[in-house]
């Protein structure tokens, strides 16, 4: 069995937005998004002793392969990475183009997504990229069982659990509660160095060049400002009536 | 302008969020709504009070399970049909993929995480955990955007009975291989932190372990959960699960009651994007103070309980 | 009655960290020279024995694997490094390096000498010892990251968010280091991801820990190396901010706001270096043999910004980064007997190289970290193991510059006590100062056993603003701490002390781990932590405790420190 990983290279710590190109800033330290960490925990799990293949993929500059190699130091098999200069300032649209390209050829028996990224860029992409892969999407797992072709996901929603099932290939999105991540073992880190690594350009995932970057993508960001002040702020001091003001407080704000 | 907005059902009734973005799109110009599922015609009425001039609807058994991909072959007909340039979504677990799926399908461009957009098609978008804003845009048509559970109020436009349409259902043979085996809705025993539209959290003011009771008891008043600072999760009072902070769960509630916290920059980064932060603490210089909505210097043990009684009896009346 | 620090000694012993390997043979990890610490000493090591072993294939052949392992118990080589720092150049040279390619902040153009007062600040001419032409500033965590690219592409292996716990010793000789545990819950019970750390075993082993290095210490008990002079530390405590104006000098300053009454032994002063043309860099530096239970260098840090001739070179600019970290003065008398044991090596601040009069020892580092690959290099090339095979090391270091500097300058302490300006510039200050600035005498106590008073220091500390000054949690913020709560906590003190001693941790902590819990009734308090803000600047095992690594990965973030 084939499980691909998706998994995104991350900036760490306080992020920041860069004034001139109105991106977030990725030139600092980054570090492996913790929720794809749980996709490829997830990945090692359903794969367990046998002798199934787990690949991580990511698209990002040269040093997501930082991300890679971390992933591939918990346990996964091969990395292949997306790099290319003209990837950069890709949207959705065309992250999810260049990501199932690369996908396309591994022909994964399941496809894992984390549940978002944390700086919030890569938020909804299993369901762009399952829907080139033309496979079915479930989001949101908090459990998954692998039996034969079929794949058994117990998704969290608002409302409570649905269990849903679906045959394979598939593609599917965990979620933060799923599992441990474990800890890449020393063992783990010193192999990595040693297993397969791929980089592959843009032209090797068959996408073109106006369907990626800048030019491939349909959204853009035109300006940053300030979110509005919170409002004027309120203070009570030393007020006997202080739990009626709080109620007409909320009330006023239709909270209560 | 023509705009098309997704609405979301369950439990046999409108989703609130997706009425909000409904009543949103509607006071912007021209909207329609499209609504898929088993048994919803009944609620395409209601779509009108919201400002639906035309609503599509796909009714079968067979859309019954909220899953995304159906929803996806029949809204892209219908935007395809119809000629839409813009198509709304109020965020829920479904409403994503469907966004998501749908961008894909029309190689449409998809802004997330809105909170709010203009009439000239600029979205509004917090990012950095809500420290700055950003203004996004589209670059070609149609223009999918996603917006923020509880961006806008659902308050009725007044609008009369809308036009219904039916919808074609034509599914894709991927959109078909995913069932629903089971189903399991949450008791009502208090969302989970992740989840709650209210949090009233208790930090190392509160005095002692016990007094965690009126955290617990303002929170059921609420109906919202109950979270906690690192201090006191140190301390052993409450457990991890429940911590809010750098290194516990960040969260964006309705309405965040914060009580005997100081507000150190570790706690505020996990919950300073919340919409209404109050703060009760009787220390009148603490940094809390700087950024709640309404700040209230006075002791929790004498102010919760009462406040908790308060809210009860306006919730009975 | 007077109350020592030292009267309520933690519980720890060094025998804990020492044994022979447990995991099976076949599951230990074998590497050539295995390297604790990815500092400038380390990370020197390292280099340099990536450059000999290319040069001689066939030893690097019967290293295995693995030839060069080096462990680093921070996310990244740097992490963990903070420093001021203006640094000589010669030792990096000597690795080959040209200063044009290392990421600097260029060279010292100027530099002044003042003594403060609460208002004004007198310039004095920078004494022989203190002057830095020639030297360059750096920002020790950014040229280790740099560093560590290095190493790396000269064949060694870094394993970040690793702890060295253990020393491996077999027969007398030390064979290795057992990794700290990850996944370990706040009672030490294995969570649902808990991963045991394991046995690495290698040839050489080099200790090249830094400051209050956890397992140097237990290596200089288990092989009987210290010295009759107890090693003492200063704590150093720094800011980064981006400014508006650029600062065209460096800065060093004495005085205010430490005291100069000899009771106090409040010894050190404070550096402002230029960072490039919009940031710069402003620390604090005092003597751990301080006696008021009520000093905190943290806030002293933020009391010195208020001066008006330092608020001006901050104004318009924003704090971007804060950090703390001990520093070893000792100097020459304070050094081990012996640098090396059977199968181990000791490098850098861990040992006491420093120059606390010049306030330099970067260099020291790595020239101690490439003598040590040099003399690993040649008992391996030699195929030699018996126990004095690595002696060649502390002969290389006798005969180096680090001696030197180190014995040139070690009587300088009997008559300035510590801090670092002497000779000339002690003379100026003194004179400028009308006296009050008088020597301290030889000190031969450890830190934690001066005896404690109290002033009603901590009411003139200034209050936070969120601009200029900074509250602790603030701080601890900045240095991008976002260590994981639900672990073991990794600092052993007495927890039921007198309120002086308590009082002495609480203020000490520049990352307020320390807490008042409850009254015993019997003047005694017991001490409440807060593990997870730990900076592991390592300033409580200089007064009364001991600091031993938290899981691989804790601790600061620091980039620009």
């Amino acid at each position: 069995m084939k499980i691909a990983v998706c998994v995104k290279h991350v900036p760490e710590g306080h992020g920041r937005i860069d004034p001139a190109s109105k991106r977030l800033d990725r030139s600092g330290e980054g570090a492996l998004n913790h929720f794809d960490a749980n996709a490829v925990e997830e990945a090692l799990r359903i794969k367990g002793d046998g002798d199934g293949e787990v690949v991580v993929v990511s698209m990002g500059p040269e040093k997501a392969a930082d991300s890679l190699r971390k992933a591939l130091a918990m346990g996964a098999d091969r990395a292949v990475l997306v790099s290319d200069a003209a990837l950069a300032g890709s949207d959705l649209v065309a992250t999810s183009k260049v990501l199932a390209g690369a996908l396309a050829s591994e022909e994964a028996d399941l496809v894992l997504f984390g549940q978002q990224a944390s700086d919030a860029d890569g938020a909804v992409l299993w369901a762009a990229v399952a829907e080139r892969l033309r496979r079915p999407v479930v989001s949101q797992a908090a459990e998954v069982t692998v039996t034969g072709d079929t794949v058994r996901v117990k998704r969290q929603t608002e409302f409570g659990y649905d269990v849903i099932e679906t045959r394979l290939p598939a593609v599917v999105a965990v979620s933060d509660a799923i599992n441990e991540p474990r800890y890449p073992s020393l063992k783990g880190i010193m192999g990595a160095k040693k297993k397969p690594f791929e980089t592959l350009t843009l032209a090797d995932t068959g996408v073109d060049a106006a369907d990626a970057g800048e030019a491939g993508s349909k959204t853009e960001v035109l300006a940053l400002g300030s979110p509005p002040a919170r409002g004027d702020s309120r203070k009570i001091e030393g007020d006997a009536n202080a739990p009626q003001a709080i109620v007409d407080f909320l009330a006023e704000k239709r909270l209560v | 302008m023509s705009t098309l907005v997704f609405l979301e059902h369950h439990g046999g009734e409108l989703q609130k969020g997706s009425l909000g973005v409904l009543a949103k799109a509607a006071s912007l110009g021209d909207a329609d709504a499209v609504l898929v599922g088993g048994g919803v015609s009944a609620l395409a009425t209601e779509a009108g009070t919201y400002g639906a001039k035309t609503v599509h609807v796909a009714d079968d058994a067979s859309l019954d399970p909220p899953l995304p991909q159906a929803r996806v072959d029949v809204i892209a007909k219908v935007v395809a049909d119809g000629g839409y340039d813009t198509v709304l979504f109020a965020n829920s677990v479904l409403a994503a993929d469907i966004a998501a799926g749908l961008a894909a399908r029309l190689d449409a461009g998809l802004n997330w995480d809105l909170v709010d957009i203009t009439s000239d098609f600029v979205g509004k978008r917090p990012a950095l955990q809500d420290s700055v804003l950003v203004d996004v845009g589209w670059k070609s048509t149609p223009r999918l955007g996603l917006f923020r559970a509880g961006s806008f109020d659902a308050a009725p436009a007044g609008g009369g009975a809308p036009q219904v349409v039916l919808a074609a259902v034509e599914l894709e043979e991927h959109s078909r291989a995913a069932t629903i085996v089971d189903q399991q809705l949450e008791e009502a025993s208090g969302p989970s932190i992740e989840d709650a539209d209210v949090i009233v959290a208790g930090g190392r003011g509160l005095g002692a372990p016990e007094n965690f009771t009126l955290a617990e008891e303002l929170a059921r008043a609420l109906g919202g959960a109950v979270g906690a600072t690192r201090a006191v999760v140190d301390a052993g009072w409450y457990p991890y699960s429940a911590q809010i902070g750098q290194t516990g769960k960040t969260v964006s509630p309705k309405l965040y009651v914060a009580l005997g916290i100081s507000g150190a920059i570790q706690h505020k980064v996990g919950m300073q994007s919340s919409s209404v932060i109050v703060a009760i603490n009787k220390d009148a210089n603490a940094p809390i103070f700087e950024f709640s909505d309404l700040g209230v210097v006075g002791d929790v043990h004498e102010i919760v309980p009462k406040l908790t009684e308060l809210v009860n009896q306006r919730k009975s009346s | 009655m007077t109350v020592r620090a030292s009267d309520y000694p933690p519980p720890f012993a060094a025998a804990e960290f020492v044994g022979e390997p447990t995991d099976p043979a076949d599951e230990r990890i074998d590497v050539g020279v295995l390297i604790v610490g990815a500092g400038p000493a380390g990370l020197a090591c390292a280099i340099r024995l990536g450059q000999l072993l290319e040069q001689h294939p066939e030893v690097a052949e019967r290293l295995g694997d693995v030839p060069v392992a080096l462990l680093e118990k921070g996310k990244q080589p740097g992490s963990h490094l903070l420093s001021g720092a203006v640094v000589n150049p010669r030792a990096l040279r000597k690795l080959g390096f040209r200063m044009e390619d290392l990421p600097s902040y260029g060279p010292v153009h100027n530099e002044s000498v003042y003594v403060l007062t609460g208002r004004n600040a007198l310039r004095i001419p920078p004494p022989p010892t203190m002057r830095n032409h020639g030297n360059w500033v750096f920002s020790l965590s950014r040229l280790g990251r740099w560093l560590g690219e290095r190493a790396e592409e000269g064949g060694t292996t870094i394993l970040p968010e690793t702890t060295a716990e253990r020393l491996l010793v077999a027969h007398g000789r030390l064979v290795g280091v057992r990794t700290g545990d990850k996944g370990r819950g706040r009672d030490a019970e294995p969570l649902g991801n808990y991963e045991p750390g394991a046995d690495l075993v290698a040839k050489v082993t080099v200790l090249a820990e830094g400051t209050q290095g956890h397992l140097t210490g237990v290596a200089l008990d288990h092989f009987g190396l210290r010295g009759d002079e107890p090693q003492v530390w200063e704590l150093g405590v720094k800011e980064v901010w981006k400014v508006p104006r650029k600062l065209d000098r460096v800065i060093h300053t004495m005085g205010w706001p430490l005291r100069t009454a000899a009771k106090y032994r409040e010894f050190g002063g404070s550096f402002i270096y230029p960072m490039g043309d919009d940031m710069l860099t402003i620390g604090m530096v005092v003597g751990l043999d301080y006696r008021d239970v009520e000093l905190s260098a943290h806030d002293l840090l933020q009391e010195l910004k208020t001066h008006p001739k330092i608020r001006k070179l901050l104004e318009g600019g924003e704090r971007v980064a804060w950090g703390a970290k001990t520093i070893p003065s000792g100097g020459f008398h304070s050094l081990p007997t012996r640098l090396h044991a059977p199968g181990l090596l000791l490098c850098g601040d861990g040992v006491g190289l420093v120059n606390i009069a010049r306030l330099k020892g970067v260099h020291y580092a790595i020239e101690s970290g490439r003598l040590a690959a040099e003399s690993a290099f040649a008992s391996l090339q030699r195929g030699a193991t018996p126990a004095t095979a690595l002696g060649s090391y502390d002969d290389a270091i006798r005969s180096s510059f680090i001696y030197d500097d180190l014995r040139e300058v070690r009587d300088m302490r009997q008559v300035f006590g510590r801090g670092f300006f002497v000779g000339g510039a002690l003379a100026s200050a003194m004179t400028v100062s009308k006296g009050r600035l008088a020597p301290g005498k030889l000190r031969a106590e450890p830190d934690a056993d001066q005896p404690l008073l109290r002033t009603d220091r901590g009411s003139r500390y200034p209050g936070p603003d969120g601009i200029l000054t900074f509250d602790k949690l603030s701080s601890v913020f900045l240095s991008g701490n976002k260590t994981r709560d639900d672990q073991p906590n990794h600092i052993r003190i007495e927890r039921r002390v007198p309120r002086d001693v308590a009082d002495l941790w609480i203020n000490m902590c520049p990352a307020q781990v320390y807490e008042l819990g409850t009254e015993g009734g019997d003047g005694t308090v017991t001490v409440q932590l807060a593990p997870s803000n730990c900076v592991q600047c390592g300033a409580i095992t200089a007064k009364g405790g001991r600091l031993t690594p938290p899981e691989g990965g804790s601790g600061p973030e620091y980039t620009n420190t």
